[in-house]
């Protein structure tokens, strides 16, 4: 079992961060090569620009907890969880984490390299001012 | 018109591998005639043994710990400096076909060129370049790529799919339904990474890409310069050669390695002697690297499985120097032959059988360390054959070709114009070389630091999980050329390891812009 975390400190509250990444179905506007989704209940399958389709199970999505968790249950998987952490530091200034623990270890690898590339899409995304009308 | 450059590399190719430069096994006329006709290195260092922080070093100039791939799923940054652009600007049309691995191989979110190429059915694409333009992919404005076996989504593998499907079942498995690299044993021996590949000889990816190479180079106007960096993903395991090939070197006739003991407690009395590290990869009791199978036990390796693994190494030897005189003469055909600079090289060796070890690792003796260097400058220079004993590095590589082109060499540039002759290196300063391991996989941190001299090599172990930054090995060439003897603590030779740490810390705190050290986004 492999568990690899990567975080970014963001310039942005917690709760902009945690609107970028609550909605399941806007995962690929924030993971890099995810291009499509579909969210059922608390199933979403992910495809990725290779054409991978990646079936998942949306664990929790806790607003107050400001937490995502879910399982990639294809079955190359013998164990999946990744978690996503927002947590405030202050006015403007927040942590986001993301975790990954896997089995096998090399799958743990392959999806934590992936994270560190949605964080950096998280955090443009939460720093970027929003245009209003 | 300037001279053309053919920049020929393998993968995991020893020193001791071609027949001029000892090698028993394989016959290589073709490469050993460009050695006569040409410069060859008796003493050609990586500045890393494993493929991405090498092959990005050819590429850069660069140390890994200034290019900042400093291990294979680490990829080179898409806007690090490239000799392809600097050549590609001077007006040279600019090829690599074979493998690359600038950039992490398994990549299930596609995101890197490498790996969409062949999807999307174009030789290159624009990427931002160092100094802000945007070119083709790293200088490269023609890209054919292929790695070892048919996995993946390189060109190689797409067109064995398209136009061999059959073939594809023939080839050893790489990787298991863990995803790790297969321990699986195969041939006659049952040795890990070892199949009788029934695919016939011109669809294995050896003559695939002189193929290619060839297609390229005929696609080229007559009096149009070039780079073409023609790379072979051979002899890297794994062993899966076709098999109608495999006669050439009958296993069971193979000799053991010099540095191969039969008896077991010798080995590990051998091993005992080295940094903790070693045995305890022996025993099975770490892996420090992703391609080192992570369920073989080097300690279960036998005699036969030595042979047989060296025998079909040196069947891939052979087809590799066969399909480089294809090319050769396919630059005569077209009237080129007294313009073109070849240099031929690997990225790193094997330890093939050497103290009971397969694979590589941070393991810096001459098995992994030691490479073939040839460098055949245009005949119509006028080279003088010479044999170079002083240590280079792949380092200088980059500087090379510049200065084959006639082309000034950018300050990006870490390494110098390899030397034509020994005066030559005495007078430009060739004295040392380093490599350089930082790994960080599987809770296991191992970082190596390692100086080469003509006369001895040092290695010391910075603190990771293995090391406590205490440990080092020194070796002395002449008097223990197998680097059998760990000197480091012995008293006698602490001056000579006093002097030595100071070159490396030397190169430690060289001085130039650091790139940002990469993240490591896959195993490999």
């Amino acid at each position: 079992m492999a568990s690899l975390r990567h975080e970014r400190r963001i310039a942005a509250d917690a709760d902009t961060v945690w609107g970028v990444v609550r909605r399941p179905e806007s995962i690929p506007e924030w993971f890099p090569g995810i291009v499509s989704c579909t969210v059922e209940g608390n199933l979403r399958v992910i495809t990725t620009a290779i054409g991978l389709e990646i079936p998942e199970e949306i664990l929790c999505n806790d607003d107050t907890l400001r937490r995502f968790a879910y399982r990639i249950t294809a079955p190359q998987y013998s164990f999946h969880l990744g978690v996503i952490d927002v947590i405030s530091i202050a006015p403007n200034d927040s942590l986001c984490v993301y975790s990954t623990t896997a089995l096998p270890d090399t799958l743990a690898i392959l999806i934590a390299g992936g994270t560190l590339g949605a964080l950096g899409e998280i955090q443009r995304l939460a720093e970027t001012p929003r245009v209003t009308s | 018109m300037s001279r053309r450059i053919l920049f020929i590399t393998t993968d995991q190719q020893r020193y001791d591998t071609l027949a001029v430069n000892g090698g028993t096994l394989s016959r290589t006329p073709v490469l050993d005639r460009l050695a006569g006709e040409g410069i060859r290195y008796e003493r050609c260092q990586p500045t890393s043994v494993v493929c991405m922080p090498s092959r990005s070093s050819m590429l850069t100039g660069q140390f890994p710990s200034t290019h900042g791939a400093w291990m294979n799923g680490v990829p080179l940054a898409i806007d690090a400096p490239s000799v392809a652009e600097s050549l590609h600007d001077a007006g040279y049309a600019t090829a690599l076909i074979g493998k690359a691995h600038f950039e992490p191989f398994m990549d299930p979110f596609g995101l890197y060129a490498e790996n969409a190429l062949a999807g999307l059915g174009i030789p290159t694409i624009e990427q931002e370049w160092f100094d802000g333009r945007r070119g083709v992919h790293r200088g490269f404005d023609y890209l054919e790529f292929a790695t070892h076996g048919v996995m993946g989504a390189l060109h190689y593998a797409k067109w064995m799919n398209d136009e061999h499907p059959d073939a594809i079942r023939g080839f050893y498995q790489v990787v298991d339904r863990d995803f790790n690299v297969n321990a699986a044993g195969g041939g006659d021996s049952d040795a890990p990474q070892v199949k009788y590949n029934p695919v016939p000889r011109e669809w294995y990816h050896t003559d695939w890409v002189a193929d290619r190479t060839i297609r390229w180079l005929e696609q080229q106007a007559l009096d149009r310069d070039w780079f073409c960096w023609m790379s072979f993903p051979d002899p890297h395991h794994p062993w899966d050669p076709p098999k109608s090939e495999t006669g050439r070197v009958p296993w069971r006739d193979v000799p053991l390695p010099v540095n191969y003991p039969e008896s077991a407690r010798e080995r590990e009395s051998l091993l005992d002697r080295k940094s903790r590290h070693w045995r305890a990869w022996y025993d099975g009791r770490v892996v420090s690297n992703y391609e080192a199978p992570a369920k073989w036990v080097p300690a279960t390796m036998t005699a036969d499985q030595v042979r047989e693994v060296n025998a079909l190494n040196a069947v891939e030897v052979e087809l590799i120097d066969e399909a480089i005189g294809r090319v050769l003469a396919s630059i005569e055909r077209r009237g080129w032959g007294d313009d073109v600079d070849v240099v031929f090289t690997s990225d790193h060796g094997e330890l093939q059988g050497d103290f009971g070890l397969l694979f590589k690792g941070p393991y810096h003796v001459d098995a992994l360390m030691r490479l073939p260097l040839i460098w055949r400058p245009a005949r119509s220079t006028g080279p003088a054959p010479s044999v170079v004993h002083a240590p280079v590095s792949l380092v200088s590589l980059a500087a090379t070709f510049l200065e084959i082109a006639g082309e000034p060499v950018p300050n990006w540039v870490e390494g110098t114009a390899l030397p034509a002759n020994d005066e030559d290196a005495s007078r430009r300063g060739f004295d040392a070389t380093f490599t350089e391991w930082d790994s960080s996989i599987f809770g296991v941190d191992v970082h190596v630091r390692t100086v080469v001299t003509d006369a001895h090599v040092l290695t010391e172990y910075q603190p990771g999980t293995m090391h406590d930054g205490s440990e080092g090995e020194l070796y002395d060439l002449a008097d223990d050329p197998l680097q059998r003897v760990n000197r480091f603590d012995d008293p006698a030779t602490a001056s000579i390891r006093a002097t030595l740490s100071e070159r490396l810390a030397a190169h430690e705190d060289r001085p130039g812009d650091r790139a940002t050290p990469g993240v490591l986004m896959a195993p490999v």
